[in-house]
């Protein structure tokens, strides 16, 4: 059965990282809002950790037919886009942010 | 607890304060890069961490998409323009909410085959939401593309009983959840497909009703529905990276969301269901008889006008956008600059498709942040302003916001470049902005209009300025 005291725990986590969250975004300018999504929407890439997990627990579990292969493979591929496009893309905009005098 | 599994606990730890210390230094365009690859260093250590814990199982499978995903990810990032950032953004979104989608698919098979009687109530739970959420967000940023790439009409697309159909569907997915959870996934496969085309068909439902110049708030929202799937999937498989990465983003574009509302004075339940400029929206416009009195001017009056002005101000919308004008709109400022004429950009949170859009695109032409001024700031220097110059904005710059009670946009904040003491307004045609209702500036002694294409107008005024 659920072990209630890790599920508190992780509930505590997930409470507190939105606060986290609302914090620090609330600082970032109007300017950034773009980087900003780009860069968040790259974090939450993360979830291609889940895509991991969930392949290997398929290929342990032995019931891993050629249809679930490919969906398993297909979030993994998804997640990956997700990672490295939105870091990628939020890298290429911010490269062009510059203060006046071509000052970084 | 092994010493591998506390390392890698620890590594965790290492990387989510990496991502928290990257979006703080987001809050200055100084330290923004530095933030962003903070964040990357973070996801790269979280990455490492779960490839090593999975102890070469799968790895063929897992290296094909993790290999196609880096692949088509960077690619996409490198070639496409900015002006066609919003779509790019959604989909990268819709992305993430596909990858919450199936892993609830693949861990829903695994336990059926497994033959177990009932998945733990955390598992279940979390599994159904997040393969809800996570399906919602994928089809919704799939048709959010379509309609910002132009494939649809951005215009709203209704049909009589949309909100019944809707309802019913919603209601549906919350019966079938229901049933899985009640069951601990012990549902057939026929249920629980139902439940996940059911949750597609509402991301596409939800989306088709609300037009073009409302996708900074979809966007923004989407993004939302995306990190709390995510964050929703770390329950389902004990992840505290996922839960801690997922839950930081729900915050972010919720934030955003509201910030984008707000801009627009509506409530976010306004914006998703009302299908703001849908052929309702027409009656006022249509009422009025359209505009009467506009005065057109040439290319070299107002470059007369800018030229030998103190303060000008550039008011880019989604017209600029579309025209690709703002390598020329920079030209245009360089030259006024060359003549010591100050030159400053006001920013309406929602021109363009979505948040900071303007902000992007004119960083990409090289002009300097600190010139861009957001809505309060601009609203103190246009009474001092000589020339304000529309580049295609429209529903951001209609003072009926401020004075007219029956227009639908009363309330809206604006940027007042009616208080400037001259208004060019560039634009293609005099067809009224994307909510389909007259703007009274226009028709004001002030403002004169400048026809054309933005792009071709704005290269026009360099010349004639430059010729002066």
């Amino acid at each position: 059965m659920t072990d209630v005291n890790h599920f508190i725990t992780l509930l505590t986590i997930l409470v507190l990282a939105i606060f986290v969250g609302f914090e620090v975004i609330s600082k970032v300018p109007t300017t950034l809002h773009t980087p900003l999504m780009s860069a968040t929407n790259a974090i939450h890439g993360i979830v291609v950790a889940g895509a991991i997990v969930a392949t290997v627990a398929l290929f342990s579990s032995g019931s891993a037919s050629a249809g679930l292969v490919i969906i398993a493979v297909a979030a993994v591929t998804l997640g990956a886009i997700n990672v490295f496009g939105g870091f990628a893309v939020t890298q290429r905009m911010l490269q062009m942010f510059k203060g006046k005098g071509g000052g970084k | 607890m092994t010493g591998f599994a506390v390392a890698a606990s620890l590594l965790d730890l290492v990387a989510i304060s990496l991502f928290i210390l990257g979006l703080h230094f987001l809050n200055s365009p100084a330290t923004a890069r530095r933030g962003n690859q903070l964040a990357m260093v973070g996801m790269a250590i979280a990455l490492v961490v779960v490839l090593v814990q999975t102890g070469g199982v799968a790895w063929w499978a897992i290296a094909i998409g993790m290999v196609l995903g880096a692949l088509v990810g960077i690619v996409a990032a490198i070639r496409v323009k900015m002006t066609a950032m919003p779509q790019m953004v959604a989909l990268y979104n819709g992305a993430g909410g596909g990858a919450a989608a199936m892993i609830g698919v693949v861990e829903y098979i695994v336990f059926l085959r497994s033959g177990g009687a009932a998945l733990d109530p955390v598992v279940s739970v979390s599994l159904v939401i997040s393969m809800i959420i996570g399906a919602v967000s994928l089809a919704g940023s799939i048709i959010a593309f379509l309609k910002l790439q132009e494939v649809m009409t951005g215009r709203p697309i209704t049909y009589p009983g949309q909100q019944v159909v809707n309802a019913v569907v919603a209601l549906g997915i919350i019966a079938l959840a229901g049933w899985f959870i009640y069951t601990g996934g012990a549902v057939p496969p026929w249920g629980f497909f139902l439940l996940l085309a059911a949750a597609l068909a509402l991301g596409v439902m939800f989306v088709l009703p609300i037009g073009g110049a409302d996708m900074p708030v979809v966007i923004s929202l989407l993004n939302s529905f995306t990190g709390l799937a995510v964050a929703i999937a770390g329950f389902e498989i004990d992840s505290v990276m996922l839960i801690v990465g997922g839950a930081i983003v729900g915050a972010s574009g919720t934030i955003l969301t509201v910030a984008m509302s707000k801009a627009m004075n509506r409530s976010l339940t306004n914006v998703l269901f009302s299908a703001f400029g849908s052929a309702g929206g027409a009656e006022p416009a249509a009422a009025s008889g359209g505009p009467q009195n506009v005065r057109s001017v040439s290319a070299d009056d107002v470059a007369v006008m800018l030229a030998y002005a103190s303060k000008v101000m550039f008011v880019p919308g989604y017209g600029m956008a579309v025209a690709q004008a703002q390598h020329s709109v920079k030209a245009l400022a360089d030259q006024l600059e060359k003549r010591g004429v100050k030159v400053l950009y006001a920013i309406h949170p929602v021109a363009g498709r979505m948040p900071g859009h303007m902000n992007v695109l004119l960083a990409e032409a090289n002009v300097p942040y600190d010139e861009l001024l957001d809505l309060d700031d601009a609203n103190n220097e246009f009474p001092t302003t000589d020339v304000a110059l529309v580049i295609g904005a429209n529903d951001v710059t209609n003072p009926a916001a401020r004075n007219v009670q029956s227009s639908p946009i009363y309330g809206m904040p604006i940027l007042d470049v009616d208080k400037a003491g001259n208004v060019i307004v560039l634009k293609r045609s005099m067809r009224s902005g994307f909510a389909g209702i007259d703007n009274p500036l226009y028709e004001m002694p002030n403002t004169a209009m400048l026809f054309g294409d933005a792009k071709a107008s704005v290269d026009a005024l360099t010349a004639a300025v430059k010729a002066l």
